[in-house]
């Protein structure tokens, strides 16, 4: 059920070409900002790895048993999907949940949105370090050791540059009791630093159910995967106010 | 002789849906009829399902019996899939679940296309409701332990059980000679889900057009006393009439299956209209939007098959 049109191709061409021009204007400009603001010149405008034949190929076929495992309907209410940048946003139940998200996104789209992920998990064994390497271009983040100076926030938008997109998960960690928990602040600073980034929430239904906590084997139920809407900083919002706001957003998709 | 019976059918069943998506298109383009253009769209989505389940049958029967137990295994998954959905189910079931769908499942459909009727009319019922007791009690919650299993044990007859014995009509020794090849068997499973849908179809237009009193106001707003016999009559006197396309059967037998077919069919609604207005949804999953899910179009045949399957392996010791 898509209750938003799509718009035809050409218009999501023009919008994305506007948007990468105005993005290398305010590129060449850049040392007017902080490094923090914008990524560094130095980081390239095109994607940063041309992915291999094969793993692109172990992306779809990831992507189609994703899709068929968590039996996952796609509802974009009030939104569409789009080639902008953008972070996904969502509410946090199962390991599946980035893979799921990032499956339900069209190919076009998949291709340039990095979930991020924990390296702690992610970098351990050979599979692991392929699949979020390679195959999901995941953006790994160490939990146990951030750096002041090398704030994770910093870093996504370093490794985003002009083009990707993210999907994360504000909550931190997985929920236990299936409700959605309070927001960690890394959303907020996101969005103060990159106002120009569209925040796209999502709520998961129902794929703690398909793989909860603490197992391995899945059970193929049903599960459902909301976008909504865009929202962005507000002039002068608190990082409470917007917090609270951005978790609304995400449980006003649960209906 | 098979042949031009099965081309008789195939050819009536064809015609009647041109005819009737004639109908339909000419309804839908001159809404100044009088009719209820709700009722005019929900006659057409019903073509449509039909049109779609004819084509799937038909190629599935053209495959031949694997893939017909194939496609009905299928079906089986995705309809339990839809109910374990619905049923709140908890951390401690999962593990049993999980062998519920990857092992009980696809195995008793393996027994089915071997045509084990000795093991498969058991295995279930029997051996897959211990496992899930033992499985759960083993997972260490004990909080409704017994509504937790039954609800799993519902699921998997429902769902899997009853339906497989559709396809297992595909099994049954024919005027006991094998010679006649399978079309005999492919006609029967046919005659089945032919009967299942136009009684499903009859309850609605009888009910509409006569409908007073309400089985249960509670569970189902639109099943009434009237749709039921006026369904069982109708369904009745259609199968009699198409007695020559289910081998075994006399027109007096073939009117009584009719009969049960009807009445198996309406519990089969009554039965799912309950759970859902238990879980306060309307249809189950999403698969198709405005078609409801997957159990909501195989509900009736779920409870039918097995009825019918036992009432022929009757017919056919008895002649």
């Amino acid at each position: 059920m898509t209750l938003a049109t799509r718009p035809d191709a050409t218009q999501r061409e023009t919008r994305f070409q506007r948007r990468l021009t105005a993005r290398a204007v305010a590129g060449n400009d850049a040392d007017m900002l902080s490094p923090a603001d914008l990524p560094a010149p130095s980081a390239p405008a095109a994607p940063k790895t041309v992915r291999s034949p094969l793993c692109r190929a172990a992306g779809l076929v990831l992507a189609g048993l994703a899709r068929i495992l968590s039996g996952a309907s796609v509802r974009w209410i009030a939104s569409q999907p789009d080639t902008c940048q953008r972070v996904y946003f969502a509410n946090h139940t199962s390991h599946l949940d980035a893979l799921v998200i990032w499956a339900s996104l069209p190919p076009s789209i998949r291709e340039i949105t990095r979930p991020v992920a924990a390296n702690d998990y992610w970098s351990r064994g050979i599979v692991r370090r392929w699949l979020s390497r390679d195959v999901f271009d995941a953006l790994l983040i160490d939990r146990t050791d951030i750096k002041v100076h090398q704030s994770p926030v910093d870093l996504m938008l370093r490794e985003i540059g002009t083009t990707k997109s993210l999907i994360v998960f504000p909550e931190g960690s997985r929920s236990i009791t299936g409700e959605v928990g309070e927001f960690k602040s890394g959303l907020y600073y996101l969005a103060k630093k990159r106002p120009d980034i569209e925040l796209i929430p999502v709520f998961i239904d129902n794929l703690n159910r398909v793989l909860p906590r603490g197992e391995f084997l899945p059970v193929p139920l049903l599960s459902c995967i909301s976008f909504g809407p865009p929202l962005w900083l507000e002039q002068g919002e608190q990082k409470l106010d917007f917090l609270v706001r951005a978790r609304r957003a995400v449980l006003a998709l649960k209906e | 002789m098979n042949d031009v019976r099965t081309i008789v059918l195939v050819t009536g069943v064809l015609a009647l849906l041109t005819v009737a998506t004639g109908v339909g298109q000419f309804l839908k383009r001159h809404p100044d009829r009088g009719l209820d253009p709700a009722a005019v769209r929900t006659f057409n989505l019903r073509l449509r399902g039909w049109w779609i389940l004819c084509t799937v049958l038909a190629a599935a029967f053209w495959l031949g019996t694997t893939a017909t137990v194939v496609l009905f295994g299928l079906v089986s998954f995705w309809a339990l899939r839809e109910f374990i959905t619905l049923t709140p189910t908890r951390k401690g079931d999962h593990r049993a679940l999980f062998w519920v769908f990857f092992l009980f499942t696809p195995l008793h459909y393996v027994l089915v296309g071997l045509n084990r009727y000795d093991i498969f009319s058991v295995f279930l019922p029997v051996y897959a409701t211990l496992f899930v007791l033992a499985r759960v009690a083993v997972a260490g919650d004990y909080k409704r332990f017994l509504e937790r299993t039954a609800k799993i044990q519902a699921g998997l007859v429902v769902c899997v059980y009853c339906l497989s014995f559709a396809p297992a009509l595909l099994q049954i020794p024919v005027e006991g000679q094998a010679a006649l090849g399978r079309s005999d068997n492919f006609r029967l499973l046919f005659f089945l889900i032919l009967l299942v849908q136009f009684a499903d179809g009859m309850q609605y237009v009888w009910s509409r057009m006569l409908g007073r009193r309400l089985v249960a106001s509670a569970v189902s707003s639109n099943r009434t006393w009237e749709g039921l016999l006026g369904s069982a009559a109708s369904t009745a006197l259609l199968a009699a009439v198409l007695w020559w396309a289910a081998p075994p059967y006399q027109p007096w037998q073939a009117a009584l299956a009719g009969l049960v077919i009807a009445v198996m069919g309406f519990a089969g609604g009554m039965t799912m209209s309950a759970i859902k207005r238990d879980r306060g949804v309307k249809d189950y999953g999403t698969l198709v939007a405005g078609h409801g899910g997957v159990l909501d179009r195989v509900d009736s045949m779920c409870f039918a098959a097995p009825v019918f399957y036992h009432l022929t392996l009757l017919i056919t010791q008895a002649g």
